[in-house]
């Protein structure tokens, strides 16, 4: 058994063989960390890691790196969202050190909606590198102990290295083969898009089994719970890269509307069930947007609980 | 088939609609036209196949361009009619100058001395 | 070609409100081909102003004059026995030609009448597309002839993102995903092994980040630079 690259609990969950399962937390649209570290306290002994998300669909929200903090501090473990739309290599490198400064050991790797989607359409969008060069870029710095130019970093930076996979997107065909661009570039763990198409997804699976690519990385899949049929609706119609069948939007529809909400869940339920059979699935990453408080009863009924500790 | 129509309009022929241009329309209103309108062949009968087509376009410009600058753009019209229709002809002609008239007279005005 | 769009008319109505006698600047390199900034388009926009400024009560004279090209010194010179004659200038070049004639005539006031937008072409009568960002450093034949930096909404070099959909681009429906584009027609080719791998990070000195470029080619400089 080779050691560790970062020393963080998802490493060594994954590493053990558990089956993971990660969380989701939106810093808050202020400097409110009291209304943050409640919402901590639903996720903390539920789920291996937190994403902390980086000024997600360009709405612009407390600094991930500075919520990551706040939640080392709490005894959770932060998975540090970094998007390239935001920062320069500058910016990025001195950001990755700052992370592994304040105890952070995990870190997501992404482009970034773009910014018309969010609060500041007028912004200029830096782009300097995509994911696929963060990816690569977080990897040397690990590994190498060097920056981008090649100079010598004094006690380099330790990051288990996340990267996100949408197999929902297109052109469908080439998304294996991205994927395997992401491993290429040094991606440790890989968390999909939320999963709703469980036909396509299953079929994607088959491909990366095919590949062997499950055995280069961890992959957790995906998974939203919904709130109710108007979520589904909104969802499908204007967040990107979204795939929601409707017969799923017909099966909440179905339900009374009080009880939406619990249909939605039982969905996520079968979901992870599903996951953990399928080949090739390492962990579930649950994003339960907006809805902490609603993760320890999920991780209760999902029959993750307790958490392993290693 | 004696009929009359306005004295108001002068016509001004030209060989299709599709040689009326946008320079036209707007000089005439600058140089003090109440309203202009252009009578080009239906739509889909042009000799030059899309003549009246692009007049229609240019038309439009003009009417964008007028109501940026707060000038009603009704003032300058597209019809289309074919050469039989004589009576139509004249009936387009009553129906701008009635449409003019209630609009009353162009807002440009030359301030210069004549 | 540079590709522009005329600003509005209120907008440059509002920059010679004080004025009496103007001149419009046309130009017949890329504006005239673009119907921005040729005669037609000077006649225009001279029309429209004295029409509104008619409404007003208010005239004003405007000549105007088509330089052959407002990006070279020597054409620029063309108006120096008139510039002088005019309370300002409209420049209906691209964003070059303002600064030409500012550069050259010190003592008169030069408005930018268009907003230049991008490097494109027409890909039909009316309708211009971006094509190049001028970043300095074409390696467009890595991508089956297609530009990621200028065509990709986020100028991704290892893409497409997550959020192509049906060949369209996150940001609006009305955006190619120019990574879809080029994966397909790698795919078609048989060259996905072009696709495998990662491509490496872009240096963007030759671009603007590098600070304003400047290009000389000395066989054809006379003199100093």
């Amino acid at each position: 058994m080779s050691e560790l690259k970062s020393g963080s609990n998802l490493e060594k969950v994954l590493k053990a063989g558990h089956f993971a399962f990660t969380g989701e937390c939106g810093p808050p649209k202020g400097a409110n960390v009291e209304h943050l570290t409640e919402k901590f306290q639903y996720l903390k002994g539920n789920v291996d890691a937190v994403n902390i998300t980086d000024n997600q669909t360009a709405v612009v929200r407390m600094s991930s790196l500075a919520a990551s903090k706040l939640m080392v501090d709490e005894g959770l473990e932060p998975n540090f969202q970094m998007v390239c739309r935001d920062r320069n290599r500058l910016a990025i490198m001195s950001d990755i050190l700052g992370a592994h400064a304040l105890g952070i050991r995990n870190m997501l790797c992404l482009s970034g909606d773009h910014q018309t989607f969010g609060n500041h359409p007028q912004a200029k969008n830096v782009h300097d590198i995509d994911s696929m060069q963060l990816i690569a870029l977080v990897k040397k710095m690990r590994d190498e102990g060097k920056f981008m130019n090649d100079e010598d970093i004094d006690v380099p930076p330790k990051m288990f290295i996340g990267a996100a996979c949408n197999p929902f997107a297109d052109p469908y065909e080439y998304r294996v083969y991205r994927l395997a661009n992401k491993l290429e570039a040094g991606a440790d763990f890989i968390q999909t898009q939320c999963i709703f198409n469980m036909d396509k997804f299953r079929d994607f699976m088959k491909k990366v089994v095919d590949m062997g690519l499950h055995e280069k990385c961890y992959i957790l899949a995906g998974v939203t719970p919904m709130k109710n049929a108007g979520m589904a609706n909104f969802m499908s119609r204007f967040v990107p890269g979204m795939d929601i069948p409707d017969s799923l939007i017909k099966r909440l529809k179905s339900v009374d509307k009080r009880d939406q909400a619990e249909e939605g869940i039982r969905f996520a339920l079968e979901q992870v069930e599903e996951f953990k059979e399928m080949e090739g699935v390492a962990g579930v990453h649950m994003m339960a947007i907006e809805w902490e408080h609603k993760v320890p009863e999920i991780a209760e009924r999902a029959k993750v609980l307790p958490r392993p500790v290693v | 088939m004696r009929l009359s129509y306005p004295a108001d309009i002068k016509v001004i022929q030209v060989p299709c609609t599709g040689r009326v241009d946008i320079l036209h329309l707007l000089n005439a209103i600058e140089d003090g036209a109440d309203g202009v309108y252009v009578a080009g062949c239906l739509e889909g009968e042009c000799h030059y196949i899309e003549g009246n087509l692009k007049a229609r376009r240019k038309v439009e410009y003009v009417k964008k361009t007028l109501t940026e600058l707060g000038i009603e753009p009704e003032r300058v019209e597209m019809y289309n009619l074919s050469s039989a229709q004589g009576a139509r002809f004249a009936e387009i002609a009553i129906e701008v100058v009635d449409k003019i008239r209630e609009l009353g007279p162009t807002p440009v005005k030359s301030t210069h001395a004549a | 070609m540079i590709v522009a769009d005329r600003k509005s008319l209120q907008e440059i109505l509002a920059m010679v409100k004080d004025n009496k006698k103007i001149l419009i600047a046309g130009c017949k390199g890329c504006v005239t081909v673009c119907n921005v900034g040729g005669l037609k388009e000077v006649e225009i926009l001279a029309s429209s102003m004295k029409i509104a400024r008619k409404k007003e009560g208010n005239d004003i004279d405007i000549d105007i004059h088509v330089l052959e090209r407002q990006c070279d010194t020597e054409y620029v010179a063309g108006i120096s026995d008139i510039v002088d004659d005019y309370d300002a200038v409209i420049s209906l070049a691209c964003g070059v030609g303002p600064q030409f004639l500012s550069e050259m005539y010190k003592d008169q006031t030069f408005y930018p009448g268009v907003n230049t937008t991008f490097f494109g072409g027409a890909t039909q009568h009316g309708v211009w597309e971006e094509r190049c960002a001028g970043c300095g450093t074409c390696a467009i034949h890595n991508f089956g002839g297609l530009c990621p930096v200028a065509r990709c909404a986020k100028s991704l070099l290892n893409g497409p993102c997550g959020g192509s959909s049906n060949g369209v681009c996150e940001i609006n429906k009305d955006t190619e995903c120019i990574w879809d584009s080029i994966v397909r027609k790698k795919m078609d080719a048989g060259q996905l092994e072009d696709l495998i791998g990662v491509k490496g990070i872009k240096d963007w000195r030759t671009a603007r980040d590098g600070g304003p470029r400047r290009s000389i080619r000395e066989e054809l400089v006379q003199g100093n630079i």
